[in-house]
């Protein structure tokens, strides 16, 4: 069994491999025609054109002499622009680190690539993804029987250096935090994976792969395999099961296929569970009025994403308190329990990371608000988003720093490529504003509470080391009381792997809920009553 | 302000700190020679299996102390001045006491053993068997088989830990059965199995005859009474039971027995000196309680008590309705008021129980044969609420009850199968009544 496991290991690393190799590579030579077509959306300066016509049209390049030529050409034209009496600024080609390689070179890479996978896309997918997949389904299925018997399996957690901060942490680490810079900002690099995956995108929406469908596809593909972990860690736990389940089909159904079914029909892409403010731009100016363009299926949209933030969500975290979200629908929360799960145990417990916590959660719901505000306000006044409202900021400056500051830095770069250093769910933990929303529901409006049971707890902790959210949940469980935290998601780990069968996660009446209490059950009836009225 | 030295900072003597700065500004001191910081006893277990480092066994932060103002003292005391309050150190630094609670635990029971004391023998009680036994057994190669001596609680977790590691495990056990002086014939072959369920060698009804060395002077084998039969070791744990840790007090003027006697408010034969937790011993039972009760909870509820006194609020220590849990392997186990073994138990009492056909679950409900009257329950594999079963036993509720309102207690996670009905149906079939199971209702759970 254990050789099973060391092959099915070997051959999703024999996949990363090739899938990280590919990045490398990559192999372009640009055609005329693909040239002129992208000059033409592009670029204005005849000197970069003029200039890049020689030296990169019909010439074989890889993707970094490519990409590095462009950069360089681009320079020489601003420079020459510049230095003219009158700068024509509509010529200047905007360089900047987290924009041009994504927006100016990776359209013209993605339309050149003409390497082996290009060539070869089917074998290209299957010797990547193919094999990456098959290895680690493999690699987790034999954990049914090389776990033992069903039961919480926890061994060695601290003694591993995957799981531990280790060397391979460390690695992990590394490489999650590269894949996200370079999705981001350098997705010029990405065109071999993204090719991997073309036939997929076409056969379900019928267009060409973009770095996000690559993007979405890993993230399913990701959490399938890391599912079936949960599954047979969890074989034992029917909530753990249920959840993963559900969560993966949110994921796959309602983030993956629906959206790219709905590109073929011609309608906007459209994840409808993914609610404002999570969805930060829901409410920017171009998407209502792509919603708007798009006739009655729009109209639905943009009335079901504000009836879902406004009522759906605070609802149902009344009767189920956030983890119907958080655990159950939300794809960063699928991620965090599926690829995150083995990293839960990393995430700090002390007060005050606490406090970091409120602090800069609440700050980016703040955030998020002032956003959404000045954007409603500048859509509704009718003032176009570019334009400068006050201090030479214009709605749309915020819109963009928002988005690259959360939705790229925080949300991917940290919120995931630090799972291996600060614990899974470093976003949901630090930095949703969704679910700093629903913390304010659930803390003070809600029937969700995690039950203590009496006095049955031994403080051993483990419940606290396992909360992915940081919540010190033994500080309350050993005072005997209900555990109402605003950030807890509902996973239901710190009741799977208490021994002593001490914490329940339920829904009941709002009335004590909260319960306070100095003496535990147990003791002197009288003492109890004594102590815990005052 | 009075100077209150606790000698012992585990979970009695912790909690007691922690109530009486609750209610006072006086002077505290915890003295401690095992770690400077408590720890959870409980969770070592958890810190060789790799689940938690030991830092998470300790459930307040370091600053915790400091902030509420209880000063730690690192130190082992080797004799206390009762006359004179002054507490003596091991390395002559001494401290002087108003008020003194001692509450210095338990150590691990060595019988005379041959070959007792020899290196890589241990037993798992403090933080320096754990460190021991990370030194002589650190994984399958250098520990080619441990030995266990004692098949109770720790024993078990012993057993578990080194299995967790992959290392060979032979568990003696006196007894015919699995620690069926305390459970049900029908637990303890439940248990019996799944212990032989993860590789663990048990021996049933075997003693320990001796231990013994290589020329380095550490284990090398052990020999059975019974067989005369010799095993190779490396390890062997003694987890043959507790007695309360009180060699240092032996001299002075405080009476003792096993423990450090004591009466009802915790108080011992001198005033102003108490004892609580693991090493007191009250001079009479309480109930069907023993005088010397050594679980993390009669200690947690004695330094609650011993707390009140402290702060001039005289109270007697007065345990509510019993209640354990522990955790065998992979299942978990609740018991809420009294189930005694078949062997031990008193003339009234009565069992009902039902066993899951496949899985490793199962209950036994005990009440008294004549009034009916619910005494209290064993579940293995289902977990059940504490609140509900504490205001049954206090209502002195019947089994039929409790059997209609089973639902009610039922404390397991969501979306786990429930087996009320199973229970019922089995019942009615024993009992010849026709009682239908009751829907949870949260009304009841929560009315007090
Ligand atoms: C492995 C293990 C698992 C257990 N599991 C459970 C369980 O699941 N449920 C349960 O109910 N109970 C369990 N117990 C029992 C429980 O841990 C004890 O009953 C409880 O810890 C006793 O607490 P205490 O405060 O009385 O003493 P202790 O926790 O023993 O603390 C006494 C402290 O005093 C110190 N001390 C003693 N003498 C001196 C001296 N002369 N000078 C200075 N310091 C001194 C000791 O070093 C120690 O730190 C378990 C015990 C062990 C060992
Ligand atoms: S408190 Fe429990 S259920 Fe809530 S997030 Fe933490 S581990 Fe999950
Ligand atoms: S895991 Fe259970 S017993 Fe351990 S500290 Fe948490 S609630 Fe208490």
């Amino acid at each position: 069994m254990k050789t099973i496991k060391n092959i099915g290991l070997i051959l999703c690393f024999i996949g990363f491999v090739i899938f990280t190799g590919s990045i490398f590579t990559g192999k372009n030579k640009v055609s005329q025609e693909t040239f002129d077509t992208w000059t033409k959306q592009k670029v204005k300066s005849e000197f970069f054109i003029e200039k890049a016509q020689k030296e990169i049209v019909d010439t074989e390049l890889s993707a970094f002499e490519l990409s590095h030529r462009i950069t360089e050409i681009a320079k020489a034209s601003n420079k020459y622009h510049k230095s003219r009496k009158k700068i024509a600024w509509n010529k200047i080609i905007p360089l900047k680190w987290n924009k041009t390689s994504k927006d100016f070179i990776y359209p013209l890479a993605r339309a050149s690539a003409t390497g082996w996978p290009q060539q070869n896309e089917g074998l290209f997918f299957w010797i990547t993804f193919g094999l990456a997949i098959l290895g680690g389904t493999i690699a987790f299925a034999t954990d049914y029987k090389l776990l033992g018997k069903a039961g919480i399996k926890n061994n060695g957690i601290f003694q591993h250096s995957a799981t531990n901060r280790g060397h391979l942490g460390i690695l992990a680490f590394l490489f999650f935090v590269g894949f996200y810079v370079v999705l981001y900002f350098f997705p010029n690099y990405l065109v071999n994976p993204i090719t991997a995956v073309n036939p997929l995108s076409k056969s379900l929406g019928g267009n060409e792969s973009s770095q996000w469908f690559l993007y979405g596809f890993m993230y399913c593909a990701v959490m399938s395999v890391f599912a079936i972990r949960m599954f047979i860690k969890y074989r034992h736990n029917n909530y753990q099961i249920l959840r993963t389940a559900v969560v993966l089909f949110f994921q796959i159904a309602f983030a993956f296929i629906i959206p790219e079914i709905l590109v073929a029909f011609n309608q906007p892409w459209f994840d409808f569970k993914n609610a404002f403010p999570l969805n930060y731009s829901f409410f920017f100016d171009w998407n209502i009025n792509n919603l708007l363009a798009s006739g009655n299926m729009g109209i639905f949209m943009l009335v079901w994403g504000i009836l879902l933030t406004l009522v759906i969500v605070p609802v149902m975290v009344y009767f189920y308190g956030k983890r119907w979200y958080c655990s159950w629908v939300c794809g960063c929360g699928g991620l965090a329990e599926t690829l995150g799960d083995p990293y839960r145990q990393l995430s700090s417990k002390s007060l005050l990371s606490w406090k970091v916590e409120r602090w800069v959660i609440h700050g980016v719901l703040g955030f998020a608000i002032l956003m959404t505000a000045l954007t409603l306000y500048t859509y509704f006044a009718e003032i176009e988003s570019w334009r400068k409202i006050a201090f030479g900021i214009s709605a749309y400056d915020i819109q963009s720093s928002y988005g690259f500051l959360i939705g790229s830095i925080f949300s991917g770069v940290i919120g995931t490529g630090f799972y291996p250093i600060l614990g899974n769910r470093v976003w949901c933990r630090f930095g949703c504003p969704l679910a700093a929303y629903m913390g304010f529901v659930q803390r003070f409006k809600s029937r969700f509470r995690i039950t203590t049971n009496g006095g049955q707890c031994i403080s051993c902790g483990n419940c606290s080391t396992y909360c992915e959210q940081g919540i010190d949940v033994r500080a309350y469980a050993q005072k005997g009381e209900n555990i109402v935290r605003s950030s807890c998601v509902g996973c239901g780990i710190c009741s799977a792997v208490c021994p002593r069968g001490v914490l329940k996660l339920e829904n009941g009446p709002e009335q004590g809920r909260i319960n306070s209490t100095d003496i535990l059950l147990g003791n002197d009836i009288d003492l109890m009553q004594y102590v815990n009225k005052k | 302000m009075d100077h209150i030295v606790i000698i012992g900072n585990g979970i009695a003597g912790v909690t007691a700190a922690r109530h009486i700065r609750k209610k006072s500004n006086k002077k505290i001191t915890i003295v401690s020679a095992e770690n400077k910081y408590f720890f959870s006893r409980t969770a070592l277990m958890y810190v060789y299996m790799g689940h938690l480092t030991f830092k998470h066994t300790q459930p307040y932060e370091d600053w915790f102390w400091k902030k509420n103002n209880i000063e730690l003292k690192e130190g082992l005391v080797t004799d206390i001045d009762a006359k004179n309050k002054i507490l003596n150190f091991a390395n002559s630094s001494t401290l002087t006491f108003d008020k003194l609670i001692i509450a210095s635990g338990s150590k691990p029971n060595k019988f005379g053993w041959p070959g007792q004391n020899l290196d890589g023998v241990m037993g798992m009680y403090h933080k320096q068997d754990l460190e021991k036994l990370e030194k002589y057994a650190p994984n399958s190669k250098e520990c080619k088989r441990a030995v266990i001596v004692g098949g109770g609680l720790i024993g078990i977790e012993l057993a578990e830990m080194l299995r967790s590691r992959n290392i060979p495990v032979t568990f003696l056990v006196r007894e015919q059965s699995f620690w069926n002086g305390v459970l049900p014939d029908q637990e303890s072959e439940m248990i019996n199995k799944h212990i032989k369920e993860h590789h663990i060698d048990l021996r049933l009804g075997v003693n320990l005859k001796e231990i013994k060395s290589d020329k380095r002077g550490q284990v090398a084998s052990i020999i059975i009474e019974e067989t005369g039969e010799e095993i190779q070791c490396n390890v062997v744990g003694l987890t043959a039971g507790v007695t309360p840790n009180i060699d240092f007090i032996k001299e002075s003027l405080i009476e003792t027995g096993r423990g450090i006697k004591v009466n009802r408010f915790l108080e011992t034969n001198i005033e102003d000196i108490y004892a609580i937790g693991d090493c007191a011993e009250q001079h009479q039972a309480i109930g069907q309680r023993r005088n010397i009760e050594a679980v993390w909870y009669t200690g947690r509820m004695m330094g609650e008590t011993v707390a009140q006194t402290i702060c001039d609020n005289k109270t007697e220590y007065k345990p509510g309705h019993w209640f354990n849990s522990a955790k065998f392997l992979d299942i978990e186990y609740q018991t809420y008021g009294w189930v005694f073994s078949e062997r031990n138990k008193p003339k009234n009492e009565e069992h009902f129980q039902w066993k899951h056909p496949k899985e490793a679950k199962c209950i036994t409900i005990s009440y008294d044969k004549d009034s009916q009257q619910f005494l209290g329950i064993n579940t293995f594999g289902i977990r059940m609420r504490h609140e509900v079963f504490d205001k049954w036993l206090s209502a002195k509720k019947s089994i039929e009850f409790v059997l209609e309102y089973l639902a009610d207690a039922n404390f397991d996670p969501e979306f786990y199968k429930l087996h009320e009905a199973a229970i019922m149906a089995k019942f009615n079939t024993e009992f010849d009544t026709n009682i239908s199971l009751r829907k949870k209702s949260w009304t009841r759970i929560f009315s007090k």
